[in-house]
């Protein structure tokens, strides 16, 4: 490893066996630790790997067997959980659901691959962000099913046409990919953002729901729908490949013609 | 250290504690800590669907489904507790739809259902569709749901708080769970809850082996931190492999694929499960069908330049059945393999998936400390429990309906329990102080092992010596080496000596759950001198109801990793089923 001279952490130790067909790549980390850091810095590794490799397998590369004090959040490891939304050249992944093969530069070239903290979200530490403000706004646009009156004894009728109209936004994983890379968000956080105009969609588009005058007014807010400009940032960051700014779309719709 | 007061500590929110936090917060003041966030959980992985006879597009009923579910458990299933589960799993799936699931639906509107393996009409006749399912992303529409419930009923979450002991306070009946002690990652704080109840809901800990499609987080703390407190784990021997997982790298591909028709097939392209289960073929329960991989590849059946899978053939379901009903699994099979489903078919191989045995409970969810007494306030459900309903075997889709049955349960019983208590038990002397030592011995200077190292050479063992085949020999070796593993894991050392989201730390100590794991799980290996269910010993390879129709329950003798485990056996509780030779 050849970690620049602002490593604060050395080696730790003899190198595991490359496997066959490994390339060697620089992973540009930005890293902040505020309990030694004033500021953010760059540190860069440079590692074996396989094209057929995860980032997250990278980043584990350097955890295990480089720097044990890289810090980032991490779970199912294939694109489930949303736990390792970052910054990878430049646009939000997950890091399970990047494939080297993908980042690898054309022909002989070295490849070297940059990794931040998504933006938007206060960092707490290198690639691990405070993920509360972004729950906050989930929770805010009353994120479960309404309804009134006495329950059926078996379950509510949902034609599959019903179901379909709002199949889209029940995929998301909550793993702000979306939210953090809004140009508004970034610039005015008290923006809802949009995972969770995403997760009242998933309810105002739900025929078997009755709360969808409550959410639409909680989105007509000054922080709410109308602060999208549609630059589908959204949309080409959510790993799950939710129309995610035609989701706003609709909800904005909804709220002009008052009908859902 | 801070100090918290609750009526009821729920750790785990995944499907069991947040169906468990439902019903208890409802009820009594609750807190649920996770090592996570909430929506992080493995629920969320769960992919093809979860069982109860409905009857919304065939004939069924309940009894089918608790027949078939101690049977796939090859009769060590507690009959008692599979009669629960079968008939509750009918409410418990409606009451997932009134909280908003959002299931697949027939052309009338009702909950649609699905094959299953090992799920059958009239004890055997042929496949039923019983499984409930939302595309192939059933858990993660449960784990969703649930979580939004949660927030609908103001649940208490303290998330990225990792527990690492419990409080058992002593009185002249026996230990008495009075709270637990987490580690808040944030800050390095250490947190005692005090609490009249507290439910394990911590799930599975399949990081024991290398091949596997659990989360790297699955890492057994809930059944460690009971062990280490001399309380049982039983039939920890047990350990599902599902049969399709992703060649190599172990990411599930759901059963509900051969659900709607996928069929596997070998080099030739023979499709060889109708040698090994003529009836059911390719949806025979996962052991079997396991088992069958196995052999394939054994005798150099396998696909692949090495031989060494076999492959799932979904080419004849057409695009659309793959985009609407499996969408997925064929997008991971496109970015994980490159491979596309649709046109060819996709290499797969037993992945290391589930814990059958765990934490004993009865069916309140109520924890055992030995055959006959429960531990007063001290609850499990899910994975990291054992009831038990999955015996030797677990059949698919029953995992998602025991976290929502036994989750409930416990739920309801730990709250209950609180309830009926006027006053919390004074917790033991100086809670924190195990926890705060184990944290600064782990952050101490003693050694230059890696964390990484020790568990890559852990995970490899168990791979390749207690996986699906085991022999006298394999385990013997796997023993010796998770015992000189734990002898090294005394001189780990741990690199940031921080605070803040040290996950460094968090590594380490998993580690050491993983260990003990490991050793108790090989331990009943050895000890169980036949086959059964998950458990295959290629030189015992028959059942012997004689010797073994019994629950093997493990206790830990003494502290410290290397202490010695003491073996005891529970008898198997039977209703009205015989056991039978078990066919398909």
């Amino acid at each position: 490893m050849t970690a620049t001279a602002e490593t604060t952490a050395g080696s730790r130790g003899s190198q595991p066996p490359v496997p066959d067909g490994a390339v060697t790549v620089t992973v540009k980390i930005r890293r902040f630790n505020p309990e030694i850091d004033d500021e953010p810095r760059w540190d860069s590794f440079d590692i074996p790997a396989l094209p057929s490799d995860r980032v997250l397998n990278l980043l584990h590369h350097i955890k295990w067997y480089v720097d044990g004090t890289l810090t980032f959040r991490r779970s199912c490891a294939h694109g489930i959980c949303g736990s390792d939304a970052m910054r990878i050249n430049g646009v939000n992944r997950l890091a399970c659901k990047v494939l080297l093969k993908d980042l690898l530069e054309k022909g002989d070239k070295h490849t070297t691959i940059t990794i931040e903290p998504i933006k938007g979200l206060p960092v707490h530490k290198d690639l691990l962000v405070d993920m509360e403000p972004f729950f906050e706004a989930f929770r805010a646009v009353k994120p479960y099913l309404v309804t009134y009156g006495n329950e059926p004894t078996r379950e509510r009728i949902q034609s599959a046409a019903d179901r379909e109209r709002f199949d889209d936004t029940t995929k998301c994983i909550l793993c702000a990919c979306c939210t953090t890379s809004c140009p508004v968000y970034w610039t005015e956080g008290s923006y809802f953002g949009p995972a969770a105009i995403v997760n009242a969609h998933r309810f105002i588009f739900d025929s078997r729901d009755e709360g969808a005058e409550e959410r639409l007014d909680i989105l007509n807010d000054i922080d709410g729908v109308w602060r999208c400009r549609t630059t589908f940032n959204c949309t080409d960051a959510c790993p799950r490949g939710i129309q995610v700014t035609k989701a706003i779309q609709e909800v904005k719709r909804a709220l002009l013609f008052k009908r859902v | 250290m801070q100090f918290h007061k609750y009526d009821v500590v729920i750790i785990g929110a995944g499907g069991a504690g947040m169906r468990a936090a439902i019903e208890s917060g409802q009820r009594a003041r609750t807190a649920v800590l996770t090592k996570l966030y909430p929506t992080r959980s493995h629920t969320g992985a769960a992919q093809g669907g979860m069982c109860a006879a409905l009857a919304n597009v065939e004939e069924d009923n309940w009894e089918w489904h608790t027949f078939d579910t101690i049977k796939g458990g090859d009769y060590l299933v507690d009959q008692d507790a599979a009669e629960i589960m079968a008939k509750e799993a009918i409410d418990a799936v409606l009451d997932l739809e009134k909280m908003g699931l959002p299931f697949n639906r027939t052309p009338e509107g009702k909950i649609d259902q699905r094959r299953f393996g090992g799920h059958t009409r009239n004890h055997g006749e042929a496949a039923v569709r019983r499984a409930c399912y939302a595309a192939d992303r059933t858990g993660h529409m449960i784990l969703q749901t649930l979580y939004q419930n949660c927030v609908k009923h103001g649940i208490e979450f303290f998330n990225e708080f990792y527990v690492l002991d419990i409080c058992l306070t002593e009185t002249e009946n026996g230990p008495v769970c009075t709270g637990a002690v987490a580690y808040e990652l944030a800050t390095g704080e250490i947190h005692v809850f005090q609490a009249k109840s507290v439910v394990f809901a911590t799930g599975g800990f399949g990081k024991v082996f290398k091949t596997t499609s659990n989360a790297h987080t699955l890492t057994g703390d809930g059944m460690g931190i009971v062990f280490r407190k001399g309380l049982p784990l039983e039939d920890m021997e047990f350990y599902q492999f599902h049969p399709t997982g992703l060649a190599g790298l172990g990411i599930l591909l759901t059963e509900g694929a051969r659900g709607e028709g996928a069929i596997l097939r070998n080099a030739s392209g023979e499709r060889f499960m109708e040698r090994y289960a003529p009836t059911i073929k390719d949806l025979a329960p996962r052991d079997i069908v396991a088992r069958s991989m196995a052999l394939e590849v054994l005798e150099g059946r396998g696909a692949g330049p090495n031989k060494d899978y076999v492959l799932l053939d979904c080419t004849h379901l057409g695009a659309e059945v793959l985009e609407t009903k499996l969408p997925d699994i064929t997008e991971f099979a496109r970015t994980y393999l490159a491979v596309d489903p649709v046109v060819e078919p996709v290499p797969v191989y037993p992945t290391a998936h589930y814990a059958m045995g765990g934490i004993p409970t009865n069916i309140h969810g109520e924890v055992l400390r030995d055959n006959d007494n429960v531990v007063p306030g001290l609850y499990a459900a899910g994975e990291c429990a054992c009831v038990s309903v999955h015996g030797a075997n677990r059949l698919g889709t029953n995992s998602l309906l025991d976290i929502n049955v036994f989750g409930r349960r416990a739920g309801i019983a730990a709250a209950e329990y609180a309830l009926s208590r006027e006053s919390h038990v004074d917790l033991p002397e100086n809670p924190a102080a195990s926890v705060e030592a184990q944290v600064a011995l782990a952050l101490s200077e003693h050694g230059q092992e890696r964390v990484a190292d020790i568990r890559t050479e852990l995970q490899a063992t168990m791979d390749a010596n207690a996986s699906v085949y085991r022999t006298e020999d394999t385990l013997k070796t796997a023993l010796h080496d998770v015992q000189a593993l734990k002898e090294r894991y005394a001189h780990i050392s741990v690199q940031d000596k921080g605070k803040r989201f040290n996950t460094d730390l968090l590594e380490a100590v998993e580690l050491g759950f993983l260990l003990e794991l490991a050793e108790v799980l090989v331990h009943g290996a050895l000890a169980r001198k036949e086959s059964r269910g998950g458990h295959a010993r290629e030189d015992y390879p028959n059942r012997d109801d004689t010797n073994f129709m019994r629950h093997s329950m493990f206790y830990k003798q003494g502290d410290g990793l290397s202490a010695d485990i003491r073996m005891d056996y529970k008898p198997v509780t039977f209703t009205r089923y015989k056991p039978m030779e078990r066919k398909y």
